[in-house]
């Protein structure tokens, strides 16, 4: 924690998984600050020792909070859900809790991984539009069908939970690599109606303090 | 999302491992596969997300399929090695007899699989002491045995334990 007490995020503006934590703190009227993790300058600030000595993954999100250190986007954000309980971003509900956990999964492992950075750079430059369309559209498919059921004016029901935190910043993943969102309409709807919400525009890529002056809202 | 496993219970059908995991702890809480500080609970889905985010999806079927018969073991390799090397990092601060603490917990249900596709890969161990000293102890209880590939209702005979 900083001297003032607060929580630290280490976090990249256009991180998709940085994104969904940011959502969750600004949900949750967690203040913060945010040390910026630049994945391409300097070779990927990520591989410093001295972040792997944060985090052993190499990559961001990473929230300092409480005396502890925790990676991966969807074990902070539980992390925040049980000790910061209110407001919710689980239903109470086991089956609903269930729903928002296999979308949430269906995005941070099945969609997301496989088009992030370091899994292009193997894949090779003149692969990597086609390789990342494919995974999001394979991705996609299936939201879209889960979504069918699930969905109200959110992801699961009408309460925004952790799946709408991971459904919106694919969605601005899905853009960047030109995926054509026409064979998605629920999740093209929902993820109209987040945006429209503070917590997601406050933790949007365009307004962080590491976006670059020719992004910047 | 056309994979497996999809657990059929309650009148409901879930995908996705971690999540049918954490149902049945909501739902059928005895004995406890999360422990109960939500900073044990952090490490364990930390830990369950290192592995079921970060290394088996980059090495699964369709993901192998994809970059082609002749790169497959060493794309294999390179994901497990790559995620091994923080696992075992993570694991030295988190470890007691099992990955977090003395407690068998989800974290364990995640390593013991990963370490027979590290193996299946033909990835070398030997950089990783705390994970191969963890699914030793863990492959000895019952419930990893039983539930054990070797020992299917689909276990093709001469694979067969």
């Amino acid at each position: 924690m900083t001297e003032s007490g607060k929580p630290i995020l280490y976090s990249y503006f256009r991180s998709s998984c940085s994104w969904r934590v940011r959502i969750a703190l600004a949900l949750k009227s967690i203040d913060y600050e945010t040390v910026p993790i630049n994945l391409i300058k300097d070779g990927g600030q990520q591989f410093s020792e001295e972040f792997q000595a944060l985090n052993p993954m190499q990559q961001v999100p990473a929230l300092k909070i409480d005396g502890i250190t925790i990676g991966q986007s969807l074990a902070i954000i539980e992390y925040l859900e049980e000790t910061r309980p209110t407001p919710r971003l689980l239903p109470q509900d086991p089956k609903r809790r269930a729903q928002v956990r296999v979308i949430s999964d269906v995005i941070a492992s099945g969609i997301q991984p496989l088009q992030n950075l370091s899994v292009l750079k193997q894949v090779g430059q003149e692969n990597q539009l086609t390789w990342a369309q494919k995974v999001i559209h394979s991705g996609f498919n299936a939201l879209e069908q889960i979504l069918r059921s699930t969905a109200g004016k959110y992801c699961v029901g009408d309460e925004v939970s952790m799946a709408d935190l991971c459904l919106v910043p694919q969605v601005a993943n899905a853009e960047r690599f030109k995926v054509d969102l026409t064979p998605y309409p629920t999740i093209s709807r929902i993820n109209k109606t987040l945006l429209a919400l503070e917590a997601f525009q406050v933790s949007h890529p365009c307004r962080q303090p590491d976006t670059p002056p020719e992004l910047r809202a | 999302m056309q994979q497996v496993p999809a657990l059929k219970i309650d009148g409901i059908t879930i995908g996705q491992s971690l999540a049918i995991i954490e149902y049945l702890e909501e739902t059928r809480p005895t004995p406890r596969l999360l422990p109960q500080d939500p900073k044990r609970r952090a490490q364990v889905r930390v830990i369950s997300d290192v592995i079921a985010s970060g290394i088996q999806p980059l090495q699964n079927l369709s993901v192998l399929k994809q970059v082609g018969q002749e790169n497959q073991l060493t794309w294999a390799q390179k994901v497990i090695h790559s995620g091994f090397n923080a696992l075992e990092q993570i694991l030295r601060s988190t470890a007691g007899k099992y990955c977090v603490g003395d407690e068998v917990s989800m974290a364990d249900l995640c390593l013991v699989p990963q370490v027979a596709n590290a193996e299946r890969f033909k990835v070398d161990l030997t950089p990783y002491p705390t994970i191969s000293r963890i699914n030793k102890t863990l492959l000895a209880l019952e419930a990893f045995q039983v539930s054990h590939p070797c020992r299917q209702p689909d276990t093709p005979p001469e694979l067969r334990a």
